[in-house]
């Protein structure tokens, strides 16, 4: 929300030097101090006690099947035999879809809103996918299993089997039986569930350039479109891959969404229409049926902190590509 | 006005003119199309909550316990155990979120490695995928203990509060303007005075919007209660006791074969989904306002 706003009076009060002159410091103080950097630190240790436990947790499992742990195209229970290539697999490709449809209904709609509606419509319909966007996840998920689901299931896997089912290339991407659930039903929900966020920041975005720009480049004879594209794009273009990485971040930690209609089947494929599982709901749905020292639950905890990386990742990728060394 | 008619006697059709403007003319129909798209989705998903979960929504729902289905149960301890959670980790996230917020903005130079390893810890945690929260509660506070607890699932939806309270205090804080805070110190104030009594004082507001933001995110939370919380069917006030809550049951339900569990599960989230939106439009009311 505040997040691009408020950096900028502290660079003005770090510079006057104000804040930090700790030089009257009486009993109290140094309580108060001495509390809420406790507070901090405990910030601090939470986090890392999160990643050295999930560490220490999936240890097991690393030792076992070493680092190539993350490529074994198993997961079999019954034979003790784990790998997180699967789930991974689920994981990334799903995220994908999910932003490959999300951005251009982002991008699209905070266009319309930013250039084109009329203010009082774009206020509604602003707030309204602001709004959306603090939908809890489940409601997609419930969504996605009793609209998406069938729909996929009845129209669009026939359709596609009916039409494509010759055609190579594509045949490989739509095989498996009309279940309705798997990779692109998941992309999908994900797509619905991070467009209204993307949308939102994209917009906030787009508003903060300066008048005075668009002006200008209009007073030029520039259309909307190249005022959109050539001005307001280029000036915003670090705040937009924010948003789309911000949104890729929480499509790949995304539970209750994907595991209502993924299917969770371990498997690895090409067709984007069979039932495949994702580290997330892998986890969700395996957890409370693993003992306790097994080495299922430690591969479980292996994969937890596989996607840890993964979330870290694009976190650090978003800040880089800011440029943002705060 | 003869200019202009000067400048259009030798006007031809310039091509890049046509091609800018029929580019123009795509990408408007573009926009509009994605707009109309995304509109019409978002508004499925709410007439298909509303239709379903106002068909299963009744006094019922909300004033019997859970049971087997069947019987005419409903989620009354499911909300209650709901509640009782999200309050306590609320409880718990406010101080620690309100104490790192004000160590980061008043203690927390540029300069200061600790901060802003903080600052960027409190980041990363806003970000971590929600179950992981849920499996390193389950580690801490579960499995050490061989049961499951409310209490362990209030702390892992803290840890999920935390972060989001940390954000906007900080930024709240650093809005409020330094000579504010050197009138303080100028009256004689000691550090801690001023911090409180007026920073905070003055943040009022934007700190309370970071907490019911706060409230909204974790209230809607699934994932890290399936681990700690766990469920329960029946009534339970214990915090050493597995707790219901209500979106773990609507999952539970939600997937069930029985007509009228899927009926509980729609109006549950009926109930979750206004629960948060009305929190999000207050604070917007509120914000307008202040």
């Amino acid at each position: 929300m505040t997040l691009a706003t408020a950096t900028q009076p502290t660079e003005a009060r770090d510079k006057a030097g104000v804040s930090h002159s700790g030089s009257r410091r009486s009993g109290p103080d140094t309580a108060f101090h001495l509390l809420v950097a406790a507070s901090a630190l405990l910030v601090l240790v939470v986090l890392g006690g999160l990643v050295v436990l999930m560490g220490v947790g999936g240890s097991q499992a690393f030792r076992t099947f070493g680092l190539g742990f993350a490529f074994r195209n198993v997961w079999n229970p019954v034979a003790d035999q784990y790998g997180a290539w699967a789930p991974l697999f689920g994981t990334i490709v799903s995220t994908l879809i999910g932003v490959i449809i999300a951005l251009p209904l982002a991008f699209g709609t905070a266009f319309w809103l930013t250039a084109m509606a009329p203010p009082r419509i774009a206020a509604i319909v602003g707030t309204a996918v602001q709004l959306l966007a603090a939908v809890p996840s489940i409601i997609f998920g419930m969504w996605g299993f009793f609209t998406i689901v069938p729909f996929m299931a009845r129209t669009v896997q026939p359709f596609l089997t009916h039409h494509f089912k010759h055609v190579p290339g594509i045949r490989f991407i739509i095989h498996g039986a009309p279940f309705g659930t798997g990779l692109m039903t998941a992309g999908l929900v994900l797509a619905v569930m991070i467009a209204p966020f993307m949308t939102a920041v994209m917009r906030d975005v787009f508003a903060a350039m300066p008048n005075m720009l668009r002006e200008s480049a209009y007073g030029l004879g520039a259309t909307r479109w190249d005022v959109m594209w050539k001005v307001v794009v280029p000036w915003s273009r670090s705040g937009m891959i924010g948003a789309i990485v911000l949104g890729m971040g929480r499509a790949l930690g995304e539970t209750m969404a994907v595991t209502f209609v993924i299917g969770n089947v371990t498997a690895v494929g090409w067709s984007l229409f069979a039932p495949r599982s994702t580290v997330a709901s892998l986890i969700a749905l395996q957890f409370p049926e693993s003992p306790a020292g097994s080495l299922r639950l430690s591969s479980l905890l292996a994969l937890g902190f596989i996607l840890m990386l993964l979330s870290f990742a694009s976190l650090a990728l978003a800040r880089m590509l800011r440029g943002d060394t705060k | 006005m003869s200019e202009t008619t000067v400048s259009t006697n030798g006007w031809k059709p310039n091509p890049r003119a046509a091609r800018r403007r029929s580019a123009d003319h795509l990408a408007t129909a573009f926009g509009m199309v994605m707009a109309g798209i995304l509109v019409l989705v978002l508004a499925s998903i709410l007439w298909t909550l509303l239709s379903r979960g106002l068909a299963g929504l009744s006094a019922a729902a909300i004033m019997k316990p859970m049971g087997p289905p069947g019987s005419s149960s409903g989620l009354a301890n499911a909300i209650v155990g709901s509640l009782i959670q999200t309050f306590l980790a609320l409880l718990m996230a406010t101080p620690l979120g309100l104490g790192c917020g004000i160590y980061l903005s008043e203690y927390g130079a540029k300069t200061n490695r600790f901060a802003s390893c903080v600052r960027f810890v409190s980041d990363v945690l806003m970000s971590v995928p929600s179950i992981l929260v849920g499996l390193f509660v389950y580690q801490v506070m579960v499995a050490p203990f061989g049961h499951f607890s409310a209490l362990a699932g209030s702390v892992a939806l803290a840890i999920l509060a935390v972060p989001i309270i940390v954000r906007t205090t900080e930024d709240m804080l650093r809005l409020v303007p330094t000579s504010m805070r050197e009138a303080g110190a100028a009256l004689g104030a000691t550090r801690w005075r001023v911090t409180l009594s007026l920073c905070l004082r003055s943040a009022k507001t934007g700190v309370l919007t970071g907490i019911l933001l706060a409230l909204a995110r974790v209230s809607g939370e699934t994932a890290p209660l399936l681990f700690t919380s766990l469920g329960n069917q029946n009534w339970s006030f214990s915090l050493n006791r597995p707790m219901a809550s209500l979106p773990v049951t609507i999952y539970q339900y939600a997937g069930a074969s029985y007509e009228d569990w899927v009926q509980l599960a729609w109006a549950g989230a009926l109930l979750v989904t206004m629960g948060v939106l009305a929190i999000n439009i207050a604070v917007r009311v509120s914000a307008r306002r202040g």
